[in-house]
């Protein structure tokens, strides 16, 4: 047994760190809620530059036919930084599900443009309230009709992986008179949501079918990745801020009640980084695996982020509250990412009925 | 990365679980038995003479010590086959290799290697740690129980006072003892180590009755007990790095474990929620046993992460009590829902419900569990401390004799 990550993928983490460092300071994600941007679009062009955006994806399609650990050192260091990009939309949503469901055509029309980053395409499978995956929209003879709600970096994206009736997927181009884009009041201000309504828009199936549960498991993996990734960056910005700020005549750091506070987010933190490591792990080697790996990396992941969001804030004190303080973008992003690709409750049925010998669904 | 193992670790593994299929069974401990705890150490002392006997004790230590000389990942595969089956085990067995053994192969002289390692290994020599004392838990190194050289010219040490909380201390032959020889110096400086024959005049163990009805725990009152200097472990005063190295030992020893969400989730599905389904279909029950399952695994691949550090020659230092605070808590709380899906009968099963109660067993033992080994509020100052490098606490009685303390 060896599980620990690798030297490359500890260098590969390393360098999107540095680079998302230099790029995507905190003052450039609040010039972004300023100038009410859609994205951070410089910060996606130097991303496709290093072959981050086709890391996972197939050589054969213009990627680097990486794997689900090394795309989950990318997302750790994305959800540290708190990056304004759609790389969950575009590159584990998107892209992976024309992997898995497209034609070879798609294949070849798509895949390419999306590693290099000169198309984006997001994934859209929510219906307003209700189920987090509805499929109310319908395909039929190549016409699109419905609506998806609220979908994540619509404004930017070129095409959408769109669920519908039967589970399946359709591929639409989003720039065509039958598609209207409607900007929503996201509460993640530097990740904008679009309602979309479809009126006999031109859209094709991707012929593949039954790939929702992989597809989802498998973001599940990441999406636990960046939020120990962003858990962590919460953990080292309370922990340096408590390091700094004196209090009745010693650093706050001192004080149990803030030590326990963050030890207890540092164990969470780690916890959900182990179960993402197996589900990275599953994903690539172990199939079967995947359903309970990635159900628990998912819970997991959204916990730590939940505590080490809140905490954070909390030790900063008043200050935290303040739009020049930076613990408001990981507390915003924290719920964003606790309801997408599906909440806690969803992912525990996931993870009870992944287990052997267990049944009984709730309704 | 690789969950699996290596053809060398599958093959020890394979080797190992070989041995115990053949072995294990005539000693495994049918659950909820009850035995008098003489009897439990008799069956405790015959599973380590097995293992040594098959070469299975002492894995780490070296061959001229009786041990099998190994530095790789094979005690922790061999741990692993070896918790498949529920063996008499317990601090009877562990306090000897896991706490005693360590700390006399890092500290000790030859001769004291040569006397008790391989003693030990064999299931001859058992041990019992005679350190915490009533105003010394958390705090261990606030001990009072003292000791003096004999006014006779002997060199031996008069020990007096008394020791709290040690498992199975009325049963053992030897104990790991920590006692005061300094009072001038701060208190972590006057400290010396020693290992004593716990038939020695002078020490009376009384078993303590515990919440849980067992008394495996004791409180030791040593009298006038008299320790040849042969039997101190490291230098005089030099007694609390002996400390370290044992709960080093203890720390590692107590990680995570499988503790029955996946039973429990079998238990909730079988049993029948009065509305025509069962009780996993509440979502409140699920959401609990889904949450519950999630971290116990965090921790199972935790641990791995460790063990791949270890491996590596690294040292894991206070990540490892990371696993344990994590664990002990869940635990409690598995337990105490693992109670409230049976309903009345979980407080009070019919007879021969041997399940349930084990159950309450594990709910009651919870609570030693966070305590034992570094109470959570220890281990939380330590993570925060030496993981986040956060300032140390507040201390009254740092530099200042021990003497002059109050308290």
């Amino acid at each position: 047994m060896n599980f620990d990550l690798s030297d490359e993928q500890k260098m590969l983490g390393e360098q999107a760190r540095v680079l998302l460092s230099d790029l995507s300071p905190f003052d450039r994600l609040r010039s972004l809620i300023d100038s009410g941007a859609e994205w951070d679009e410089p910060l996606w062009r130097a991303l496709a530059e290093m072959g981050f955006l086709g890391a996972a994806i197939p050589e054969d399609h213009g990627g680097l036919g990486l794997g689900a650990l090394d795309l989950g050192v990318i997302m750790e260091a994305l959800g540290g930084a708190n990056a304004a990009v759609p790389f969950m939309s575009s590159i584990i949503l998107g892209a992976e599900a024309i992997r898995l469901a497209g034609s070879d055509a798609q294949k070849a029309a798509w895949l390419p443009k999306l590693a290099s980053g000169e198309a984006v395409a997001t994934f859209a499978y929510a219906e307003g309230p209700g189920p987090v995956f509805a499929s109310g929209a319908t395909l039929e003879g190549g016409k699109l009709n419905g609506n998806k709600s609220p979908v994540a970096d619509a404004g930017i994206a070129d095409i959408a992986v769109v669920l519908v009736a039967g589970g399946t997927f359709a591929l639409v181009e989003l720039n065509q008179p039958g598609v209207t884009r409607t900007r929503l009041d996201s509460f993640d201000q530097l990740r904008p949501h679009y309602r979309l309504d479809f009126a006999d828009a031109v859209a094709e199936a991707l012929p593949g079918a039954g790939k929702l549960d992989q597809l989802i498991d498998q973001a599940a993996v990441q999406a636990a990745f960046e939020a120990s990734g962003a858990a962590e960056a919460c953990l080292t910005m309370a922990r340096d801020y408590a390091m700094e700020r004196q209090m009745f005549g010693r650093p706050l750091a001192g004080y149990q009640a803030i030590k326990h506070k963050l030890a207890d987010v540092a164990v969470a933190t780690e916890l959900a980084r182990s179960n993402a490591y197996y589900g990275g792990w599953a994903a690539e080697s172990s199939p079967d695996d995947l359903p309970a790996a990635a159900a628990a990396a998912r819970l997991s992941g959204i916990k730590c982020l939940e505590i080490a969001a809140r905490e954070n804030l909390q030790v900063h004190g008043g200050i935290g509250y303040t739009f020049e303080a930076n613990c408001h973008f990981y507390y915003r992003r924290e719920r964003m990412l606790a309801v997408h690709l599906g909440n806690r409750g969803f992912w525990a049925d996931r993870l009870l009925n992944a287990q052997p010998g267990s049944q009984g669904k709730a309704a | 990365m690789d969950f699996n193992d290596s053809p060398a670790e599958a093959a020890f593994r394979a080797e190992a679980r070989a041995w115990l299929a053949a072995h294990a069974p005539a000693h495994v401990l049918t659950p909820g038995e009850k035995m008098p705890d003489t009897e439990e150490a008799d069956r405790g002392r015959a599973w380590m003479r097995a293992l040594y006997a098959g070469g299975w004790s002492g894995l780490t230590f070296p061959k001229a010590l009786g041990g099998r000389g190994l530095s790789g990942p094979e005690a922790v595969i061999f741990a692993e086959e070896e918790g498949k089956y529920q063996l008499p085990k317990g601090p009877f067995t562990s306090i000897g290799t896991g706490m005693a053994l360590p700390v006399i192969a890092k500290h000790g002289s030859d001769e004291q290697k040569a006397r008790f390692i391989e003693a030990t290994l064999k299931g001859d020599t058992t041990w019992c740690q005679l350190f915490s004392e009533p105003a010394a838990g958390s705090d261990l190194a606030a001990l009072r129980t003292k000791a003096v050289r004999a006014d006779d010219g002997s060199g031996d040490w008069i020990v007096n006072g008394q020791k709290v909380w040690s498992s199975w201390a009325h049963l053992t032959d030897w104990g790991i003892l920590v006692v005061r020889t300094d009072p001038t110096l701060p208190k972590h400086k006057g400290l010396t180590f020693f290992v004593v024959d716990m038939k020695t005049p002078g020490i009376e163990t009384r078993p303590i009755r515990q919440i849980s009805g067992a008394s495996e725990f004791n409180e030791t009152f040593l009298t006038d007990v008299r320790i040849p200097d042969a039997n101190r472990l490291g230098a005089e005063g030099e007694g609390w790095a002996c400390c370290m190295t044992v709960l080093m030992g203890e720390r590692l020893g107590s990680g995570a474990h499988r503790s029955g969400v996946e039973p429990l989730i079998d238990y909730a599905a079988a049993t029948p929620d009065g509305h025509g389904g069962t009780m996993l279909d509440d979502r409140a029950i699920r959401q609990q046993l889904a949450e519950a399952l999630a971290e116990e695994q965090g921790e199972r691949f935790f641990q791995a992460r460790l063990r791949t550090m270890v491996s590596k020659g690294e040292n894991p230092g206070a990540l490892a009590g990371m696993v344990k605070l994590a664990y002990a808590g869940r635990y409690q709380k598995t337990n105490g829902l693992a109670l409230e899906l049976r309903g009345l009968a979980g407080i009070a099963p019919e007879a021969g419900d041997t399940a349930t109660g084990d159950v309450q067993y594990d709910y009651i033992y919870s609570t030693v569990m966070r305590i034992a080994g570094g109470a959570d509020e220890v281990l939380r100052n330590q993570i925060a401390e030496r993981v986040l490098g956060m300032p140390g606490e507040v201390r009254m009685d740092k530099n200042v004799p021990f003497e002059t303390l109050k308290g």
